[in-house]
């Protein structure tokens, strides 16, 4: 039974990837051959950094989209997750090797002193570790720690939810409402944990 | 791309100034205007060349950015917050007619009329452009020394600062009645006396050879090449001189980003950003055409206008 639902899925999991990659893809050969505006390598950047935190937030609608809805997506969690970590990938190699070209010394300081660039290297950093363990070997391996661990999930959304809304010089509408819908998924999940504890009686 | 042609067009190309006067005045009355509309496009209609004489104080061997790019990536937040939109969303705004006053501490207050302002000696200058948001621009400005408008006014020994005042008309400026508050209505800059009256220091009226399109801050805007972008004020209505340091937006907004003084420094970073370099705008070849630039002090005009700071602490009035 397990092993047919993989199977049926994989198709659908690799065109889920196919599309997901679309954006970075046509952005990237346009960006080079000049064909995203006046300001390519920026535009780039700003494509990259918005879709991860699409993929992410993506990535923590499908358990309320089961609860709610009931629409069980669960098998792709893994590859909207993962999707969410290749365009942070992408977001953070475009600004060290395209925007800085490498320049160590203003991507020490953007590290260092910025809370904007610390922030998105916070998610990253933590999109980074979810990515590493999205593999039956470390599900098997960390058991009820695997758990715990991708809870950070929450953490990085909320970094780059406001990693977003610091990347302009004036609060937008369009960043406020991503940051909003990380928030009310926060308050989903906190409030699903919620009643259980009220049953408890020694708590 | 369009060629830059420079800027001494034959006398017959320029429209004479009584028929583009009178063409003004069939628009004003309106009777015509469903007519012309028909006949004239609207954009190129509003755009006239100018006669100008290159300026001894343009910048030597830039090459200015296409004049596509100069018209289409642009900050003014009046028409929306993308780059994008001060050229597709300034189409309904009116840079005629238009007045500009002077007035505050000085003996002869004065209101000028655009025409009167197109119409006096203009210079082009080519000029480096620096936004604080780490891009640049080359551009072939149009207008004259901001000082010589100054001279006419007759400042007062009082004064100590000018400050500047943009235009506020939600009704053809979309960007100014949005959801969120962006920025206090007018815009408004400063400058003290002396920046002001520094030969660089111009009153824009063009660029390119013709007159400021409106996504570019016509009719008439500031521009001061050795500090950041933001504080060439655009659509001016009114310039008051001042005995206290004039409110500016971008310091009201933001005071731990943006200074009154808001001199390009290369060695001062935005607390987001760093300010060491600059992507140049236009420069072709998409990702792997020019790639950065190092920023230069006062944004290469240092030599010019470094005197005027002498003994301050440019950290700290940044």
């Amino acid at each position: 039974m397990a092993a047919r639902r993989v199977r049926s899925a994989g198709p659908i999991r690799l065109a889920l990837y196919g599309i997901g990659l679309t954006p970075a893809v046509v952005s990237f050969v346009l960006g080079a051959t000049n064909r995203l505006g006046a300001d390519p390598v920026n535009t780039f950047e700003r494509t990259l950094g918005l879709w991860a935190l699409r993929f992410l937030i993506l990535s923590l609608c499908i358990t309320p989209l089961r609860d709610l809805a009931g629409v069980n997506l669960l098998r792709y969690r893994r590859a909207v997750g993962l999707l969410a970590f290749w365009y942070a990938l992408f977001h953070l190699s475009a600004y060290v090797a395209l925007d800085q070209g490498f320049d160590l010394h203003t991507l020490l300081a953007d590290v260092t002193m910025r809370p904007f660039i610390i922030l998105g290297m916070v998610a990253f950093t933590i999109l980074s570790a979810l990515a590493a363990t999205s593999n039956g070997w470390a599900i098997r391996r960390l058991g009820r720690r695997w758990k715990a661990l991708h809870r950070w999930v929450y953490a990085a959304a909320i970094c780059a939810a406001i990693h977003f809304i610091l990347s302009f010089k004036v609060i937008r509408v369009e960043t406020l409402l991503y940051g909003l819908v990380v928030a009310a998924l926060l308050a989903f999940r906190v409030y699903r944990v919620m009643p259980r504890r009220v049953k408890t009686p020694s708590v | 791309m369009r060629v830059f042609r420079y800027p001494s067009p034959p006398s017959s190309s320029i429209t004479p100034h009584a028929l583009w006067l009178s063409r003004r005045d069939l628009l004003a009355a309106g009777a015509a205007a469903g007519l012309l509309g028909g006949i004239l496009p609207s954009r190129s209609a509003r755009a006239v060349d100018l006669a100008a004489q290159p300026g001894p104080l343009s910048g030597e061997g830039l090459k200015p950015t296409p004049l596509r790019d100069v018209t289409h990536y642009n900050n003014f937040y009046e028409f929306g917050l993308e780059k994008t939109d001060p050229a597709e969303r300034s189409g309904d705004f009116h840079p005629r007619p238009w007045t500009v006053r002077v007035e505050g501490m000085v003996a002869r207050p004065r209101t000028y009329d655009i025409d009167a302002l197109l119409g006096r000696k203009l210079e082009e200058r080519i000029y480096r452009m620096r936004c604080v948001e780490a891009w640049s621009m080359v551009i072939p400005w149009i207008g004259f020394a901001l000082r010589d408008l100054l001279a006419e006014v007759e400042p007062l020994g009082s004064a100590k600062y000018v400050a500047f005042e943009s235009v506020v008309r939600p009704s053809e400026m979309p960007g100014q009645g949005g959801v969120l508050p962006v920025l206090d209505w007018p815009y408004v800059e400063g400058l003290r006396l002396d920046e002001a009256m520094h030969p660089l220091t111009i009153l824009a009226v063009g660029l390119y050879g013709q007159t400021l399109p409106n996504q570019n801050g016509a009719p008439v805007r500031l521009v001061v090449p050795w500090k950041y972008g933001f504080k060439g004020i655009k659509s001016i209505v009114r310039i008051r001189l001042t005995d206290r340091q004039p409110h500016t937006s971008w310091n009201v907004r933001a005071p731990d980003e943006y200074g009154f003084y808001a001199n390009v420094n290369p060695a001062v970073d935005h607390p987001r950003w760093s300010q060491a370099s600059e992507r140049p705008i236009g420069a072709g070849g998409g990702f792997f055409g020019a790639g950065r630039q190092p920023t230069l002090p006062f944004n290469g005009y240092g030599e010019q206008v470094a005197g005027l700071y002498a003994g301050m602490d440019l950290r700290r009035d940044f």
